[in-house]
């Protein structure tokens, strides 16, 4: 490993302490270094960890809508649904005093129906019982009559 | 050390002690690229592998990349701030990236299987050199970047809240480097040669809570360097905290 050893001139004591042109090399290799790094390192790898960052929070953002957009329809179909039960709420409630009044007007009716018919046959009945008893009645004059003038002539 | 009447393989302790490299009248501690090299290469490495099949559901280690880099982003934005903090986003990650491979690496790569005629290899961040560079490239960070955004106006910080601050805020623009490169350096070498006097005095077992330990305060140096280095550079850009 002797080659490693360039010294051909008197080599320096040495020491701790050594300050030397080392010292300006190696901030030239640290600024290399630090380039070197920017671009196969700092620069690429953040260019990926942002445009995540970019991705999650556009996507959050976007879900964050949809979400918005989801709870106003459901609002919506909510509305929707409460006037539909109302609507059909009204129309049971319409459809049975419908029927209800329609049950009532055939039942008045047909009761005005059964009075009057039982009204013109009581009148019949009277009618034929006084033109009976009317017929009677002469009968009953005639009889009368012929009994007296028989008990006459007797 | 002569003292003993055995001597360790992997224990023997080097303070100090550099593979010199000479370019011109130039000298350069040669360890430290060497072990530099091969921790960059390890993490570029990983980092290609990593971001070899980008896509938005991760696999594999698209995971950790994504993980330390929301890490890193979630550091730099809490020091810099919203507005500014993407600029300055590779240079932290970069910094907390480097010195963190640096020093796991210095820790649990078993340098001592490679023998250098002279020195050792170990973190490159136990080296004074590269924490001060560092540290240097730091304030150059934050002077650039308040000149840059506040123009002249950025001299405004000395002397805010009252101007009785001025002398302060002078001594501070020192007191910042000095403080980051020595925190550093300080930590990671005192970790390795605790580590070391350990191994060479007990090899087996009893150095493991230490190295355990040495783990544990390189990660979070890592972090102190990173995020002291956020905030300055929030700090010359005036964005308030």
């Amino acid at each position: 490993m002797t080659w490693l050893l360039f010294a051909e001139a008197a080599v320096p004591e040495g020491g701790l302490f050594d300050l030397d042109a080392t010292l300006p090399l190696m901030a030239l290799q640290v600024v290399l270094l630090t380039f070197l790094l920017n671009t196969l390192f700092f620069r690429p790898v953040g260019k990926v960890v942002e445009d995540r960052e970019g991705y999650i929070n556009t996507s959050r953002a976007d879900a964050k809508q949809k979400l918005e957009q989801v709870r106003r329809l459901e609002a919506d179909l909510q509305d929707q649904l409460r006037g539909a039960r109302q609507a059909a709420q009204a129309a049971i409630v319409d459809a049975e005093t419908e029927v209800d009044s329609l049950y009532r007007e055939a039942l008045a009716t047909a009761e005005a129906e059964a009075n009057r018919t039982r009204e013109q046959a009581r009148n019949e009945i009277e009618s034929q019982r006084e033109t009976a008893q009317s017929k009677l009645m002469a009968q009953v004059d005639q009889l009368s009559s012929q009994i007296i003038q028989r008990l006459l002539a007797a | 050390m002569a003292l003993l009447p055995f001597t360790l393989p992997f224990a023997e302790l080097e303070v100090g002690h550099h593979l010199y490299w000479q370019i011109g009248d130039l000298n350069l501690h040669g360890q430290i690229f060497l072990s530099s090299w091969i921790l960059i290469g390890a993490l570029l490495a990983f980092v290609l592998v990593g971001t070899k099949n980008l896509s938005r559901d991760p696999k594999g280690a698209q995971n950790l990349l994504e993980f330390l880099w929301d890490y890193i982003r979630d550091l730099s934005r809490d020091q810099i701030g919203e507005k500014y903090y993407r600029e300055w986003l590779p240079f932290i990650g970069t910094l907390f990236l480097f010195i963190f491979v640096s020093n796991w690496g210095g820790a649990l790569i078993p340098w001592k299987v490679i023998e250098l005629p002279e020195g050792e290899l170990g973190a490159p961040t136990a080296d004074i050199n590269t924490t001060v560079a560092m540290a240097l490239l730091v304030t150059l960070a934050y002077f650039y970047a308040g000149l840059s955004k506040k123009g002249w106006r950025f001299f405004e910080l000395y002397v805010e809240p009252t101007p009785i601050m001025l002398p302060f805020k002078i001594i501070e623009e020192f007191t910042k480097p000095l403080s980051l490169s020595f925190r550093l350096f300080g930590n990671i070498l005192a970790d390795e040669l605790a580590v070391g006097v350990l191994v060479y005095l007990v090899p087996l077992i009893v150095p493991l809570p230490v190295m355990l330990l040495g783990l544990f305060t390189s990660a979070i140096q890592a972090l102190i360097f990173a995020t002291l280095a956020a905030f300055y550079i929030g700090e010359g850009l005036h964005e308030a905290h």
